[in-house]
C-alpha cells in the first residue's frame, strides 16, 4: 500500500532511514569463505594491478568538501551523510587504502552493501564535484574487489551466472529465444500481413538487439519493434543464436572477464551477419556496456560497428519521415531521462524531439536532462533483488517528489526509455502512491502508428 | 563442395531463373539461397494456402515447390553437397527436411543446423524440455537440462556440445561455482565438470576436443578431452588445434595483456592489448592472429610479428592462402571496409565486404562487396564484372583460371563463369 499522497507528505515524513539488517545470502555465504589473508591478497592485487593513476588522482584530489552530496539522490532522499558520495568512498576505498587491504570480513560485508546497493553508478555526483571526480568509478573498483572475493548479492550474481552460461541475463535457452521471436512474429502478423522478424539475414541495414528480460517478461516490446521496423520498411534482422542480448550485469558485478566475453559475442554476432549497424532497444545500462565500457575493455576506442540507441533510431524515423502517425498521443506526458543515455550519451534532446513528434502535451520533470535524478534502480541495484528492495525504494524519495511535481502540473504518463528505469519507477510509483502510468517510447509509437496498407 | 571439379566451368553465362514469375505466384518470399555450383536458386515461400514450403528453380525449368508444406519453415540452406535443407514444423513437431524428405524423428524444437564438409547434418534439439543433439536423424541417447554451443566433427561422425551435467537451479549460486557444466560428445559427458565451458573445437582428425573453461571467477584454463592445462590465466579465448601435430594454441590473458599460449605455455611472448582468432597455415607451420599492439589499433600478426599497418575499427575473416604463403583479412577503418593482404591494404574501400577467397594456387584473392547499394566482385583489388542487386560469394575454378559469379540483376538470377 502507498504511504504518501503528495510531495508535502513525503517532506513531512518524520521517518529517517533506519539502517536495517540486510540478510543477503550471496554476501553472507560469500564471507564465510574468506580469510583476512585472502582479503588482503585480493585487494592488493586489484589495487596494484588493475587501478592506476585514475584511482590515485580521485582519492588524492578529494578535499572532502561534500559538494557531491547534493548530486546524490540517496543523500537527497535520506538526508544522511553516510549516503553522500564522499561518505560512500569513506566506507569503502579510503579505508581499504588506509589499511593497505588489512580489513575484516565485517568491513567487506558493509562495503559490498554500499558498493552494490547504495550507489547506482549514475555519475550525477561527478557534475557537482568541483574537480569532477567520478565516484562511480571508485564504487566500481570496490565491486571488482567484491567480485574477486566472491561476495556479491545473490540475485545479481545469479544474473551474471546466467550471462556466463547462456550469454543472456535471464537463463533464456537457445530454443526459447527463437520460439519467442517466431511467436511475436505471428502475433504481429495480425497487424501487418506477412510481417517478418527476419532471422540471421546477412547484409541487413539494422541488427536489432534487446535485453534478456524482453523475451522473458516483455515480449510485446519485440512485437512492437517488429511492427515499427516493418512500417518503416527497414532492411533488418535479429540473430537466432546467442549474441542477441546486449545487456550486461557482469559489468555491474565486477566480472569484467565475462563482460568482455559478452560484448565480443554481441559485436561478432552483428558483424558476422555483415549488418551495417546495431539498433538497441530502450535500455540504458546495455548502451553503457556496448557503447562505452565493454568495447573499451576489449581494446576498441569506439564500438567496431555503429551502435544506435532506440532514442536515436526513433528520432531518425521521425526526422526522415519514415513512419507516420494517426494522431498524437493525447494524455499529458512527462519524461524520465535515463542516466546512461542522457549523462552518458547526451540523447536527452533527441528524446524531447520524439516527445514533440508523438505527444500532444509534455510536462517537464525538474531537474531534467543530464541533471535528472536516477530511478534508484540503475547500476545493477534493482538486480540485487528483494533483500534490498525497501532500501532502494526509500532512496527513490527524491524521484517520487519529482513525479508528484510533474503530476501536479497535469502529467499522467511517465515515459522512461530504459528497462531498469521502468523497474525502479514502477516500484516508486507504487510505494509512494504516485498513480502515474509508465510507458516506453515504443509503446507510444506503436499505439499511434499509422500501419502500412495491407 | 562436392563434385567441384565436375561443375560447368565452360558456359560463360546461364540465366537460371526469372524471379518475376515467383513474385506473381507467391505472396511471400524469404531470402534467396543459391547452390554452391550456382545451378539452382531457392527460397522459403508461402503457397496459396499460406503454408510454408520451398520454391526451387534451375536452368530451363519452371519454379517448383516442394510437395510438402508446413506451419513454419526456416533456416533454409544448401548443404556442402548441394542438397537443400530446412527446419520445418508440422502440427508443432519439428524435423529437418532435405530435398523435401523429412527426417523420421521429430522434436519440440530444433535449431543451430550445422554441416560437415561431406554434408552430414546436425541440429540441437529439445523434446519435453530435455536437450540433445541429432546427427543425420540419429539423436543422442542421453539428454540434458541445458545445451549450448553444438559443434560437428570434421569427419561428421561426432557432435559435441556444452551441457548442464549437474542440474542447477537459478539462484543456486554456490552450487554453480562448484561446476555444473561439462562437454558431451555423442551424448557422453566428460568425467569433469566446470563452472563454465565455451568454444568447443574438434581436432582435424575428429579425435580430440579443446574448450575454454573457468573453474572460479579468476581461473581460466584451456581443457582438452577433459584435462586442463597446468596453468590458469585471468581469461582465455577460443583454443585451436594444429592441423599437423597434436598441439593446441589459445589466446590467454595475464597481467592485463594478451599472449598466445601453446600447450599451456606462453608461446608468443609479446604482450598485446587484444589477441584472438589465431589460425594455422594448412601445413601447420605458421600461425597468425588478429591483434591490437596498441589500444584501439588493430592488425594481423604472423608468427608473433605484427604487420606495420594499423586499422582503427575492426579486423575479421583472416585466412591463409592454400599454399600457406599469403595471409589476408578484412578490415574496417574510419567507417569503411577493405581487404588487406600480406600487410598491405587494397586501395579500394567498400560499404561492406564478405569473406575473402583465395584461388587454389594462392595467386588470386576475390571478395564480394557492397558499395552505393549494389554488390560487386573485386579480384586482386580491382572491380570485375557488372553490378548486382544480390550476389553470392565468388568461387575460383579448380585450375584457377576462372571465377564463378552467382548474381541477381533485377529479377534475373544468372550463373556466370568469368575468365581471369
Amino acid at each position: 500500500m502507498s504511504e504518501y499522497k503528495s510531495v508535502k507528505e513525503i517532506e513531512k515524513d518524520p521517518k529517517k532511514n533506519e539502517s536495517k539488517k540486510i540478510e543477503d545470502q550471496g554476501i553472507l555465504k560469500g564471507l564465510e569463505q574468506l580469510t583476512p589473508e585472502k582479503i588482503e591478497i585480493v585487494i592488493n592485487q586489484v589495487i596494484n594491478d588493475e587501478t592506476g593513476a585514475r584511482l590515485k588522482v580521485y582519492v588524492d584530489t578529494c578535499v572532502h568538501c561534500g559538494m557531491c552530496s547534493k548530486g546524490c539522490h540517496f543523500f537527497l532522499s535520506l538526508n544522511d551523510p553516510k549516503f553522500s558520495p564522499a561518505g560512500k568512498v569513506k566506507q569503502t576505498l579510503w579505508e581499504i587504502l588506509r589499511k593497505k587491504g588489512k580489513v575484516s570480513t565485517e568491513f567487506i560485508k558493509d562495503a559490498a552493501t554500499v558498493a552494490y546497493t547504495q550507489c547506482n553508478l549514475c555519475k550525477r555526483c561527478a557534475m557537482y564535484c568541483p574537480f569532477g571526480l567520478d565516484v562511480a568509478y571508485v564504487m566500481s573498483v570496490m565491486r571488482r574487489i567484491c567480485h574477486k572475493l566472491g561476495v556479491v548479492p545473490l540475485y545479481i550474481q545469479d544474473t551474471a551466472h546466467s550471462h556466463s552460461a547462456t550469454m543472456n541475463q535471464m537463463w533464456v535457452k537457445d530454443d526459447e529465444w527463437i520460439d519467442t521471436l517466431m511467436w511475436q512474429e505471428e502475433e504481429a502478423q495480425e497487424a501487418i500481413e506477412n510481417l517478418r522478424i527476419p532471422l540471421d539475414k546477412e547484409g541487413a541495414d539494422i541488427f536489432y538487439s534487446v535485453i534478456g528480460p524482453e523475451p522473458k517478461f516483455r515480449a510485446q516490446l519485440i512485437f512492437q519493434a517488429a511492427v515499427i521496423m516493418n512500417a518503416a520498411h527497414e532492411n533488418w534482422t535479429m540473430p537466432s543464436m546467442p549474441g542477441w542480448d546486449n545487456s550486461d550485469m557482469c559489468m555491474f558485478t565486477g566480472d569484467y572477464e565475462m563482460m568482455e566475453r559478452l560484448k565480443r559475442r554481441h559485436f561478432e554476432s552483428a558483424l558476422n551477419l555483415r549488418a551495417k549497424r546495431i539498433v538497441m532497444g530502450e535500455c540504458g545500462h546495455a548502451f553503457r556496456s556496448v557503447y562505452d565500457v565493454g568495447n573499451r575493455a576489449l581494446a576498441w576506442k569506439m564500438p567496431p560497428i555503429e551502435v544506435v540507441h532506440a532514442i536515436e533510431y526513433y528520432n531518425e524515423l521521425f526526422e526522415q519521415k519514415k513512419i507516420k502517425i494517426k494522431k498524437k498521443f493525447d494524455r499529458p506526458v512527462t519524461l524520465h531521462d535515463p542516466c546512461n543515455i542522457s549523462r552518458g550519451r547526451g540523447l536527452h534532446e533527441m528524446a524531447r524531439n520524439i516527445v514533440k513528434a508523438t505527444c500532444a502535451e509534455f510536462i517537464e520533470m525538474t531537474p531534467n536532462r543530464e541533471h535528472n535524478y536516477c530511478c534508484s534502480a540503475g547500476g545493477g541495484v534493482i538486480n540485487c533483488g528483494p533483500p534490498f528492495k525497501n532500501a532502494r525504494v526509500e532512496s527513490g524519495k527524491a524521484k517520487a517528489k519529482q513525479l508528484f511535481a510533474a503530476k501536479a502540473k497535469g502529467a499522467e504518463v511517465v515515459i522512461a526509455p530504459c528497462h531498469n528505469c521502468h523497474g525502479g519507477l514502477e516500484d516508486i510509483i507504487h510505494h509512494y502512491g504516485v498513480d502515474m502510468e509508465l510507458k516506453f517510447f515504443g509503446d507510444i509509437i506503436y499505439e499511434i502508428l499509422e500501419l502500412p496498407e495491407l | 563442395m562436392s563434385n567441384y571439379d565436375k561443375w560447368d566451368w565452360d558456359t560463360s553465362k546461364k540465366k537460371v531463373a526469372d524471379l518475376s514469375a515467383w513474385k506473381e505466384k507467391f505472396p511471400y518470399i524469404e531470402e534467396l539461397r543459391v547452390s554452391h555450383d550456382g545451378e539452382k536458386i531457392a527460397a522459403i515461400v508461402k503457397n496459396e494456402d499460406m503454408e510454408f514450403t520451398v520454391c526451387i528453380q534451375s536452368e530451363g525449368n519452371d519454379p517448383e515447390t516442394w510437395e510438402n508444406s508446413y506451419d513454419k519453415a526456416w533456416n533454409l540452406q544448401f548443404t556442402p553437397d548441394d542438397r537443400l535443407a530446412a527446419l520445418v514444423s508440422d502440427a508443432g513437431e519439428w524435423k529437418v527436411s532435405t530435398d523435401d524428405e523429412t527426417w523420421e524423428n521429430g522434436y519440440d524444437f530444433i535449431w543451430n543446423m550445422k554441416f560437415n564438409s561431406n554434408g552430414n547434418i546436425a541440429v540441437s534439439a529439445q523434446k519435453e524440455l530435455l536437450y540433445s543433439v541429432v546427427n543425420n536423424d540419429t539423436p543422442w541417447e542421453n539428454e540434458f537440462s541445458r545445451l549450448t554451443d553444438m559443434v560437428i566433427s570434421p569427419d561428421g561422425e561426432k557432435t559435441a556440445a556444452v551441457v548442464e551435467s549437474v542440474p542447477v537451479l537459478e539462484s543456486e549460486i554456490f552450487k554453480f561455482r562448484q561446476g555444473c557444466y561439462s562437454i558431451a560428445v555423442n551424448g557422453e559427458t566428460w568425467d569433469k565438470n566446470f563452472m563454465n565451458i565455451w568454444n568447443p573445437c574438434f581436432s582435424d582428425d575428429s579425435n580430440h576436443i579443446a574448450v575454454s573453461v573457468r573453474t572460479s571467477y579468476y581461473d581460466y584454463y584451456i581443457a582438452i578431452d577433459g584435462e586442463t592445462w597446468d596453468k590458469s590465466f585471468s581469461s582465455v579465448w577460443e583454443p585451436r588445434f594444429s592441423p599437423s601435430i597434436y598441439s593446441v594454441t589459445a589466446p590467454v590473458k595475464r597481467g592485463g595483456k594478451w599472449y598466445l599460449a601453446k600447450d599451456g605455455e606462453i608461446f608468443w611472448d609479446r604482450p598485446y592489448f587484444q589477441l584472438w582468432q589465431q589460425f594455422y597455415s594448412p601445413d601447420g607451420t605458421k600461425i597468425a592472429a588478429i591483434v591490437a599492439p596498441e589500444f584501439g589499433k588493430w592488425t594481423m600478426a604472423l608468427d608473433n610479428n605484427p604487420w606495420e599497418i594499423r586499422f582503427s575499427e575492426y579486423l575479421s575473416d583472416p585466412l591463409f592462402s592454400p599454399d600457406g604463403n599469403g595471409v589476408a583479412c578484412l578490415f574496417k577503418d574510419k567507417g569503411k571496409w577493405g581487404v588487406a593482404v600480406d600487410g598491405k591494404a587494397w586501395d579500394c574501400l567498400f560499404d561492406m565486404v564478405w569473406q575473402p577467397v583465395f584461388s587454389n594456387n594462392g595467386s588470386h584473392l576475390a571478395v564480394k562487396f557492397k558499395k552505393d547499394g549494389f554488390y560487386h566482385i573485386a579480384l586482386n583489388g580491382n572491380i570485375i564484372d557488372e553490378k548486382y542487386d544480390d550476389l553470392a560469394n565468388p568461387i575460383f575454378s579448380p585450375d584457377n583460371s576462372s571465377i564463378l559469379v552467382r548474381g541477381l540483376q533485377g529479377s534475373s538470377y544468372n550463373r556466370k563463369v568469368i575468365k581471369i
